[in-house]
C-alpha cells in the first residue's frame, strides 16, 4: 500500500473559490425556495419571529428579488414575549409581508399523555393543522435545521406529510442530487426545509453579513440572553454576556451547550420531541 | 472579549458506508468524542441511557437518536452531524447498512465529497462492502479511505490486514476505483482514529483523521462549459427574470446564450440581485436571475449554454441507473425523466444488462427490481438536451419518477448516439421554393405510378442490398420507374466527406432522405438499402418526403404522392453474424471496426413498419415477391 506516498502528495492546487460557505448555503436555500414556489400550488411560509424564521424570510426576498410571493404565517400561541409581538408588527410592514395570524387551540385540546411542556408546544401543531386546513395549503416552508436536534437531523428538504400532518420517518422517499419529490396525493401536504443544512453559527454569521434585524431578546442583558425563542412559560434564558452579533458568534464558536437547552419540551422524556415531530410539530 | 471577524471554516461532507454491523455508528461516536466535538452532557446522557438498559456503554446511540432505533439497534435513515478537526469542519452522513435502506444510503452518499468504507477485520469483505463501493462509484464519490475495523478482534494481525487490503483493493480496482488509504482501526477503543495506535506498530500510514484532512474539497464545476437550467421565469415587476442555479461553468453580462431544446439565442443584459452588489459575472453553484436583450419565450426546463459548447440533443440515450422503487422497471415501461428542471416522458427501450448484486457481473434481463443496478436505453418523444456524466457530474445525472416519487437515479452516456442538433437546425433562411411546371399528377399519369420511397432497414447481413437489387430488376421489368440508392453510389460522392461516427451516420442518412425525396418527386420509386439504425433518422427521412409531397400537393391540388414505405428486412443478430457475407462482424468482434451496428453501436428496429420481410423465414425470391406484390398494390395506377 502506497498510502504514505499518496498522503505526501496532498497539498494540491485548488483555484480560489469565489463562493464561501455562506454563499453556498444561500444559493442552495434560494434554489429550494424557488423549487417550492414553482412546484407547489398553495404555498405558505411559517414565521415564528425567531432568528431562523427571519433569515428564511430574508432568503425568500433574495430568491424573488425583493418580494415574498406567498403568505407568511404566524401560528400564535398568544404566549410569546411582548418584544416578539412588537417585532412582528414592525417587520411585517417593512418587509411587505402578506401576513396570516392564526391562534392556537387551548392546551386541553392536546394529547394528555404528553408531558406538560410538550403539551404546551403541541398547541402549535394543532394550530398549524387547522391553518393548513383553513387555507388549503399544499406546502409549508419551515425553518428547521439538522443541527438543532437529533430527530430533525433525519429530515428531508421536501418532506411529505400524511392527511393528519404526521411524519413517517421510517419510510421517507429518496432525495438526492437536488431532485426533490414535489408532487403529492390530494389531502396531503409537503413541508419544505430550506435551512436544513445550516447550523446555528451559520445563521448568526449570515445575520451579521446581511444585517438582518432580530428580536432584542437574543442579546444579553444583565448576564442573560435567549438562544432560542418559544413561549415565555416554557423557554428560559442562558447565562451569557454576548450583547452583539459578533459576541454571540464568538460565544457559539466555543460553547458545547446545546442550542435548545432552554426549551423544556425537548428533554422531559427521551422520546417527547420525537413524538411531537411524528405528530406534525415543526 | 476580543472579537475578530473570521471567514467561515471549510466544511467537507463525508459519508460512512459498509456492511451492517461493521461498526459505522460506533466509529461516529468515537470520532466525535476523540475530536472533542460532543455537545456537553451528551456522553453522560448516553451513559445513563445504557445503564438504565443494563448494557455496556454503546457509542452507536449517539447517531441512533430515535427510540425505535435504540430498540432495534439499527440505523433507519440518513442522519447528518458535525465534528471538527484542526483543519476544518466535517458533516458526517451516516448511511445505514441494511440492503432495504439503500435509498437512504444513496440519499446520504450522493452529496458526499469523500467516503469512509468500513470492513470488519474478522468478517472480512461482505456483500455490502462490494455493493456500497459500486454505488459510490456510480454516485461519483472518488475519494475513499477503507477502514479495516475491529482489529482488536484479530489481535491486530498484520497478515489479516494485508489479506483484506489485497482482496478489497483488487475488487475496487475492477470498478476503476483506487482507494486513497487503507487504515487498520479499532473504533471502540480509538486505535488509529486520532492517536496512532501502539498496537499496530507495523502500520506506517496515516491515522483516520490525518487521512480525512488530506482529502480535497470537490473540484469546482466552474471550469466546465456553462450549463444553466432554467428553473422559473418571474415577472414580479417590469423585469422579466429567468431564474436558475448555474450547474457548471460561468456566465457574463453580454454573453450570447443558447437555449436547448428550443434552439433560441439571446444576450444576457443583466444579472439581477436583491440586497447585494450588482454582478457582471456568475459561476457554478450560484442561484442567479438574468434578463435577456430579447423577449424569448423560454420556460422552466430549458438549458442555457454558450453556443460553442452546447449539450448534445437526442431523443435517446444510454444510462446506468439504480432502481429504488418497490415495483420493478420493465422493458417498454413509461416514466417521467427529470433532467435538472426538465420533466419529460420516456420509455425504456432496452435493458442492456443488470448487475448481479453478489458478483457484479452483468447479466441480461427484461426487468430490473429494487436495489438493482442496470444499464438501459431510454427514449423520449421530446428532444432532450444531454450531457455525459463522466464530464458533467451535475447535468449528466438524472432521476426517473412516476410523476410523484423518485424511482431511480442514473448517469447519462452519450456513446453510440448522434447529436441531432445540426439535423434540426435550418441554416439558410432566404430560400423560396418554386413550383414545378409539371405536376406530380402528370408524372404519375405518364409513369403509371406515383413516385415514392421504399426505405429498407435492417442489420448488416439481413439481406437489404440483395433484396433491393432483385426488387429493382423485377420492378423495372414490370415497367416501373425505379432506382436504388445504396452505400456505394452515395458514400463515394454525396457523402464522401463523412465517416462512420454517430453524427456522420446520421448526417449521411439525412442526405439520403432528402435525395430520396427529390427522386420521388421526379416520379421515381426509390429503393434505399441502408442499415439506418436510428429511428429518429428514418422518421426524419419520412418527414422529408412528406414535406416535399405536401408542397407538391399544395401547388398542384392533386394528391399524387406515393408516400414513404418503411420495409423492415428482419433477421436477428445471431443470424446475421452467422451469415457475415462481408466478414464485417468478425472484424467488429475483433475490435477492428469501431461503432459497428449490433456489436458496438445500437440498432433500433422500426415500431410500425409498412412491411416486414423476415429473411430468417423467407428466402430471397419469396422476400422479393412479397415486396413486388406490396408495390403493385400500393403504387400501380391505371393509365
Amino acid at each position: 500500500m502506497t498510502a504514505a506516498a499518496i498522503y505526501l502528495d496532498v497539498p494540491g492546487e485548488q483555484p480560489a473559490a469565489v463562493m464561501d460557505h455562506l454563499d453556498q448555503l444561500e444559493a442552495q436555500s434560494v434554489y429550494i425556495l424557488r423549487e417550492a414556489f414553482n412546484r407547489i400550488e398553495k404555498l405558505g411560509m411559517l414565521w415564528s419571529l425567531g432568528k431562523d424564521s427571519n433569515v428564511m424570510v430574508w432568503l425568500a426576498r433574495k430568491a424573488f428579488f425583493g418580494h415574498v410571493p406567498f403568505p407568511v404565517m404566524h401560528i400564535d400561541t398568544e404566549k410569546k414575549f411582548p418584544e416578539m409581538y412588537l417585532f412582528r408588527e414592525i417587520y411585517a410592514k417593512e418587509w411587505g409581508l402578506n401576513l396570516i395570524i392564526e391562534k392556537c387551540p387551548p392546551v386541553e385540546a392536546t394529547d394528555p399523555t404528553l408531558p406538560p411542556a410538550a403539551r404546551s408546544a403541541a398547541r402549535k401543531t394543532l394550530g398549524l393543522r387547522d391553518t393548513i386546513a383553513k387555507y388549503g395549503f399544499t406546502g409549508i416552508i419551515a425553518g428547521i435545521r439538522r443541527d438543532e436536534e437529533s430527530v430533525r437531523a433525519k429530515e428531508r428538504v421536501f418532506s411529505p406529510r400524511g392527511e393528519s400532518g404526521a411524519w413517517d420517518f421510517r419510510d421517507q422517499p429518496p432525495e438526492f442530487w437536488d431532485y426533490f419529490n414535489t408532487d403529492l396525493p390530494a389531502g396531503t401536504h409537503l413541508r419544505v426545509h430550506p435551512l436544513l443544512s445550516w447550523t446555528e453559527l451559520d445563521i448568526w454569521r449570515y445575520i451579521q453579513r446581511e444585517g438582518i434585524p432580530m428580536v432584542e431578546l437574543y442579546f444579553a442583558k444583565n448576564g442573560k440572553r435567549y438562544r432560542s425563542l418559544g413561549d415565555h412559560d416554557i423557554t428560559s434564558p442562558v447565562t451569557s454576556e454576548a450583547a452583539t452579533i459578533a459576541e454571540i458568534i464568538a460565544e457559539l464558536e466555543t460553547t458545547r451547550a446545546p442550542e435548545r437547552a432552554g426549551r423544556a419540551m425537548d428533554r422531559e422524556t427521551e422520546d417527547a420531541f420525537e413524538r411531537l415531530r411524528a405528530a406534525g410539530y415543526m | 472579549m476580543s472579537i475578530e471577524l473570521k471567514t467561515a471554516r471549510e466544511l467537507m461532507r463525508i459519508v460512512i458506508v459498509g456492511h451492517v454491523d461493521h461498526g459505522k455508528s460506533t466509529l461516529v461516536g468515537r470520532l466525535f468524542h476523540d475530536t472533542g466535538s460532543l455537545p456537553e452532557g451528551k456522553y453522560e446522557a448516553i451513559k445513563g441511557m445504557c445503564e438504565r438498559r443494563g448494557m455496556p456503554f454503546e457509542w452507536a446511540f449517539l447517531m441512533d437518536a430515535f427510540q425505535s432505533e435504540r430498540d432495534q439497534g439499527i440505523t433507519i435513515d440518513t442522519a447528518q452531524i458535525w465534528f471538527k478537526t484542526a483543519l476544518r469542519d466535517y458533516t458526517i452522513i451516516d448511511a445505514p447498512g441494511h440492503r432495504e435502506f439503500i435509498k437512504n444510503m444513496i440519499t446520504g452518499a450522493s452529496s458526499a465529497e469523500a467516503a469512509l468504507m468500513l470492513i470488519d477485520a474478522g468478517q472480512g469483505i461482505q456483500q455490502q462492502s462490494r455493493l456500497h463501493a459500486f454505488l459510490l462509484n456510480l454516485l461519483g464519490v472518488k475519494q475513499i479511505a477503507v477502514l479495516v475495523n475491529k482489529m482488536d478482534l484479530v489481535d491486530f494481525s498484520e497478515a489479516r490486514f494485508a489479506d483484506i487490503s489485497r482482496e478489497y483493493s483488487s475488487y475496487l480496482g475492477s470498478l476503476g476505483i483506487s482507494p486513497n488509504y487503507i487504515v487498520p482501526i479499532a473504533a471502540r477503543d480509538g486505535d488509529n482514529i486520532v492517536e496512532r495506535s501502539p498496537r499496530t506498530a507495523w502500520y506506517k500510514g496515516p491515522t483516520l483523521i490525518e487521512a480525512l484532512d488530506s482529502f480535497r474539497p470537490a473540484a469546482p464545476l466552474s471550469a466546465l462549459p456553462l450549463r444553466l437550467p432554467v428553473q422559473d421565469v418571474y415577472k414580479f415587476d417590469d423585469r422579466r427574470i429567468l431564474a436558475g442555479r448555474i450547474a457548471s461553468g460561468r456566465l457574463n453580462v453580454g454573453d450570447t446564450l443558447l437555449f436547448s431544446p428550443s434552439n433560441k439565442t439571446a444576450k444576457v443584459s443583466s444579472i439581477e440581485a436583491w440586497s447585494a452588489p450588482m454582478q457582471e459575472s456568475a459561476e457554478a453553484g450560484q442561484s442567479v436571475g438574468i434578463t435577456l436583450d430579447e423577449q424569448l419565450f423560454i420556460e422552466r426546463g430549458e438549458m442555457a449554454s454558450h453556443v460553442e459548447a452546447a449539450p448534445t440533443e437526442s431523443h435517446v440515450f444510454k444510462a446506468k441507473l439504480f432502481w429504488l422503487s418497490k415495483s420493478p422497471l420493465n422493458l417498454g415501461g413509461a416514466y417521467r425523466l427529470r433532467l435538472q428542471t426538465r420533466d419529460v416522458a420516456v420509455t425504456v427501450e432496452s435493458i442492456t444488462c443488470v448487475y448481479d448484486p453478489e458478483s457484479f457481473t452483468a447479466r441480461p434481463s427484461d426487468t430490473v427490481i429494487r436495489n438493482d443496478i442496470a444499464e438501459v436505453t431510454l427514449r423520449s418523444p421530446a428532444l432532450l438536451s444531454l450531457d455525459a456524466a463522466d464530464i458533467y457530474p451535475k447535468t449528466g445525472r438524472f432521476v426517473l419518477s412516476d410523476g410523484r416519487n423518485i424511482l431511480a437515479g442514473g448517469t447519462i452516456s452519450l456513446e453510440g448516439y448522434p447529436d441531432e442538433r445540426r439535423l434540426v437546425t435550418v441554416r439558410s433562411s432566404n430560400i423560396t421554393e418554386v413550383a414545378h411546371g409539371i405536376t406530380a399528377g402528370q408524372r404519375a399519369q405518364r409513369n403509371g405510378h406515383p413516385g415514392g420511397v421504399l426505405w429498407l432497414t435492417g442489420l448488416s447481413g439481413a439481406g437489404k442490398s440483395t433484396i433491393a437489387m432483385a426488387l429493382e430488376q423485377e420492378l423495372f421489368r414490370r415497367g416501373f420507374q425505379v432506382f436504388v440508392l445504396d452505400g456505394d453510389n452515395v458514400r463515394r460522392g454525396l457523402s464522401a466527406n463523412l465517416g462512420f461516427a454517430p453524427e456522420d451516420r446520421a448526417e449521411n442518412i439525412r442526405r439520403i432522405g432528402e435525395v430520396a425525396a427529390l427522386f420521388a418527386e421526379s416520379g421515381q420509386i426509390v429503393i434505399t438499402a441502408f442499415i439506418s439504425p436510428y429511428r429518429s433518422d428514418r422518421d426524419r427521412a419520412r418527414q422529408a418526403l412528406a414535406k416535399s409531397q405536401a408542397l407538391a400537393k399544395s401547388l398542384s391540388s392533386v394528391a399524387a404522392g406515393g408516400g414513404f414505405h418503411e420495409i423492415y428486412v428482419k433477421a436477428d443478430l445471431v443470424t446475421c453474424e452467422g451469415r457475415d457475407p462481408k466478414g464485417l462482424y468478425q472484424k467488429a468482434r475483433a475490435g477492428k471496426i469501431a461503432e459497428f451496428t449490433g456489436i458496438s453501436a445500437p440498432y433500433e428496429p422500426p415500431v410500425q413498419p409498412e412491411l416486414v420481410i423476415d429473411t430468417e423465414k423467407l428466402d430471397i425470391a419469396a422476400g422479393v415477391a412479397l415486396a413486388v406484390n406490396y408495390v403493385e398494390g400500393h403504387f400501380r395506377r391505371p393509365r
